[in-house]
């Protein structure tokens, strides 16, 4: 370890690679943006994010409708995903052993370890039909089962174990004794949950939903194989619908034929980017502010 | 002796993770008075008041047997009304716990899980109990703030408020002038001495000069055994065991 | 009156929580179930060990060892060049510079935020480079790019066992004459060493199920790729690619190829778990 000896060299090399990895991201966003610029050829800021014109070949590009499917799909899975967790976490640590906290984490991690296009496989060949021939129905709807709804189903079970193991975390932080304060005073294990743990709680799961969120925005294989990829504003939500990622990952062989499509997608990254930061930012704010409310 | 006791602990032993913590405790606590459990720090005392509140069900691996006899009922092995039995005991922990609400909800949560629904009697009482705890000057302008903005003397006598606006008969108290500064811990006391009155007072401290100053009663615990009870009297200048007389003279920590 | 309609409520929450567990360990099961129920009866020998051969995307012969290699290729540069940079950086920032609180605070936020970046835009930051480098979708390509992706994931995650190391124990090998290149490698590592094969298991399995990263940046073939500058397939790719075709027999082939996947992703999640286990039973603390 002879190069270990010699401080100055071995920090200056550990350095540099600090040095890459600080530099290195920071290179890449400002890298897509000048990609993206092509894109304010034809358009204006407010025709890229609201128009739903969609016509690459006259270099009009309006991300308005993918944006809106972006939006749809993450919603509902958020609607789906959440009271699940919800419960599932108050569950695990209140009214069971904590055994079973030990129990169910390796499949709540195992969950969140099975790799995107397995979901998508899964979904393509179990939801897709059962949304088809059983659900859209229930609703009077008609729907090849590719639709805004599939997507939203899987994306649900995608980001379950990420907003699961979160607000796991946030109801342990709360010391035993505030529900015990409030079971002496004689309220029943479920009235301290509904008027104080979740309470105190509050800000750390609307943490949570928004980290869900924005893992929900980003997602892409899994939805694409499900979605039905078609450029419009759905009708309802058993409709076929286009987020954003999937607009980026479909149109990849696209690139070299359009002049100036290199730049849409690029921009159209731009625009994932952003939505992202700003929800991920969003949430460690607030986690940030669960944390200093509880360890007052 | 002593007229007929308010709680009769009796046989009581308990195992966590087969460790025992109390052997065989037998304990008559005298109503209307402040009954002090001192002892080292160690996990004992606060047991054996979460047994008398049944806060000890809420614990994982823990063996007990025994009866606690509480006007007539045992009630260590009923699983009936468990939220009427532990309104009966009014709790305050080591430090103060507001629940994560404004003041004024603070005092009104244990009559509102109640049923309690008329506004003016919530009112009326919330008033009362933050007077009997002399907060009610402090805090009567901002009594929708939240209760985390009070100072930690202010909290803890929220909490014995809160506490006795559920009318307990009992009041269970674990240390709790262990995180305040003196004078907040010279109020509690006092409270202690006005409400002994109106409750049955159990005291868990190991600071002897608190006992010393509030006890009618002592018992002595010592690694899970109860070694002494007597009068405060008896207890402080004719104690019987060795071991309490070492404890007395401060030679333990 | 009032106290049966509360337990009444109490009941009805308490049903709809233990139904929310069920659902999330109905789903993994059903997940799992199907992905083998389907894929492994048209698992075959053939598959993991030859190419694809002329026409195997329209039922012809050949099985998926081109995507197999190229991913397990790719996976192991990305994981490789992600802890080159990422443990001298996690050391860094929990002992050269453990003093400026303020700075590693920043630095941890930074990489906080890296992690959440969906991989898509990985993707695109990955054509960036190949463009900026001047290199085709090629092996090298992805593995910058997945690099790039788990970098953020494996940092986070050893940092999380440096930061608990007792400060005694940095000040107990510097006082014993070490630097702090020296405390880092030989003492932190060793200490952590458990947890920090963890963390490079776990960012080995993200690597290897990643597909939105791959797509603009390795490119795909029926080859093994002998060199890097060769685009390369993968196993997300292939499944993708076998699903997408309208032969029955191929689409079979893809679920094989996505039980073939899942197993493996199965098999890490095993070790991690055996191996963590394995750190919490010696931690000094």
């Amino acid at each position: 370890m002879y190069f270990l000896r010699r401080e100055k060299v071995s920090s200056i090399i550990m350095y540099f690679f600090l040095g890459l990895a600080l530099v290195i991201p920071i290179v890449l966003v400002i890298g897509l943006f000048i990609k993206s610029n092509g894109v304010f050829d034809n358009n204006s800021i407010s025709d890229l994010l609201f128009s739903t014109v969609w016509k690459p070949y006259q270099g009009k590009y309006g991300f308005g409708a993918f944006i809106f499917n972006s939006v749809l799909v993450t919603m509902l899975s958020a609607l789906m995903a959440v009271p699940v967790c919800i419960l599932a976490a108050v569950y695990l640590t209140y009214y069971t052993k904590s055994i079973y906290l030990k129990i169910f984490q390796p499949i709540i991690d195992i969950l969140a370890g099975i790799p995107s296009i397995i979901y998508g496989v899964w979904g393509v060949l179990i939801v897709v039909p059962v949304i088809s021939k059983y659900v859209a129905p229930f609703f009077h709807y008609e729907s090849t089962g590719y639709s805004v709804f599939t997507g939203g189903v899987i994306l649900a079970i995608m980001i379950i174990p990420f907003i699961l193991n979160i607000l796991i975390e946030i109801f342990k932080s709360i010391s035993k004794e505030l529900p015990e304060a409030s079971i002496a005073l004689g309220a029943t294990q479920w009235q301290t949950i509904k008027y104080v743990v979740m309470r105190k709680a509050f800000t750390g799961i609307v943490s949570s939903v928004v980290f869900g969120l924005s893992r929900a925005f980003g997602e892409t294989i899994a939805v694409l194989m499900v979605v039905g990829n078609v450029t419009q504003l759905p009708g309802n939500i058993f409709q076929p619908g286009y987020p954003l990622p999937s607009l980026i990952a479909n149109n990849f062989g696209e690139l070299m034929a359009i002049p100036g499509y290199e730049s849409a997608l690029m921009f159209a990254a731009v625009i994932l980017f952003f939505i992202v930061m700003f929800f991920n930012i969003a949430a460690r704010l607030l986690i940030t502010r669960y944390e200093n409310s509880v360890l007052s | 002796m002593m007229m007929y006791p308010k709680i009769s602990i009796q046989n009581l032993n308990l195992s966590i993770r087969k460790q025992p913590i109390l052997k065989d405790i037998n304990l008559d606590i005298p109503p209307n008075k402040i009954t002090v459990i001192l002892g080292p720090s160690g996990c004992g005392k606060t047991t054996l008041l979460k047994c008398l509140n049944r806060l000890i069900d809420l614990e994982e691996n823990i063996d007990i047997n025994g009866k606690i006899i509480l006007d007539g009922e045992d009630i260590l092995n009923t699983r009936k009304d468990l939220p009427g039995i532990r309104k009966k005991m009014g709790l305050l922990s080591q430090r103060p716990y507001p629940l994560p609400m404004s003041i004024f909800d603070n005092i009104a949560y244990g009559m509102r899980i109640n049923g309690l629904r008329n506004k003016g009697v919530i009112h009326q009482k919330v008033e009362h109990y933050l007077k009997q705890l002399s907060l009610w000057d402090e805090v009567k302008d901002r009594l929708r703030e939240p209760a985390s903005r009070l100072s930690l003397g202010q909290q803890q006598r929220l909490c014995l408020a809160r506490g006795l606006a559920v009318e307990p008969e009992i009041i269970l108290a674990d240390e709790p002038t262990s995180a305040l500064d003196p004078i907040s811990s010279m109020s509690i006391e006092k409270k202690f001495v006005q409400l002994k009155e109106n409750y049955t007072i159990i005291l868990v401290t190991h600071i002897l000069r608190q006992a010393k100053r509030l006890a009618d009663y002592v018992a002595f615990i010592y690694l899970g055994e109860v070694i002494e009870f007597g009068t405060a009297d008896e207890f402080f200048n004719n104690p019987r065991q060795d071991i309490t007389k070492e404890y007395i003279r401060g030679i333990f920590n | 009156m009032r106290k049966k309609l509360l337990r009444i409520e109490e009941i009805f929450f308490k049903l709809l929580m233990i139904l929310s567990l069920a659902i999330v360990v109905l789903v993994l099961s059903i997940i799992v179930y199907t992905i083998f129920k389907k894929g492994l009866p048209s698992l075959s020998w053939e598959m993991i060990s030859q190419t694809p051969k002329g026409g195997y995307y329209f039922g012809k012969g050949g099985g998926i060892l081109n995507a197999i290699v190229g991913s397990v290729y790719l996976a192991f540069g990305a994981t490789l060049l992600a802890i080159i940079i990422g443990i001298p950086v996690s050391l860094l920032l929990n002992i050269h510079l453990k003093k400026f609180k303020r700075l590693v605070d920043s630095i941890r936020g930074f990489f906080d935020l890296l992690c959440g970046i969906p991989s898509i835009v990985y993707g695109a930051f990955g054509f960036t480079i190949m463009i900026f480098l001047g290199i085709k979708a090629s092996l090298l390509a992805g593995i910058i790019t997945i690099a790039l992706l788990i970098l953020p994931i494996m940092i986070n995650a050893m940092d999380a066992v440096l930061k608990n190391v007792p400060t005694g124990l940095l000040q107990a090998s510097m006082s014993l004459g070490a630097n702090k290149s020296q405390t880092a490698f030989i003492v932190y590592l060793r200490q952590c060493s458990s947890a920090i094969i963890t963390a490079i298991i776990i960012s080995f399995g993200r690597a290897i199920g990643d597909t939105a990263a791959v797509l603009f940046t390795t490119g795909y073939t029926d080859n093994i790729p002998s060199s890097l500058l060769q685009p390369s397939a993968t196993l997300p790719l292939s499944i993708f690619f076998q699903l997408s075709s309208p032969i029955p027999e191929v689409q079979n082939r893809a679920y094989a190829s996505a039980a073939i996947l899942t197993i493996i992703i199965l098999i890490i999640s095993l070790i991690s778990r055996v191996l963590s286990g394995k750190y919490n039973k010696h931690k000094i603390s």
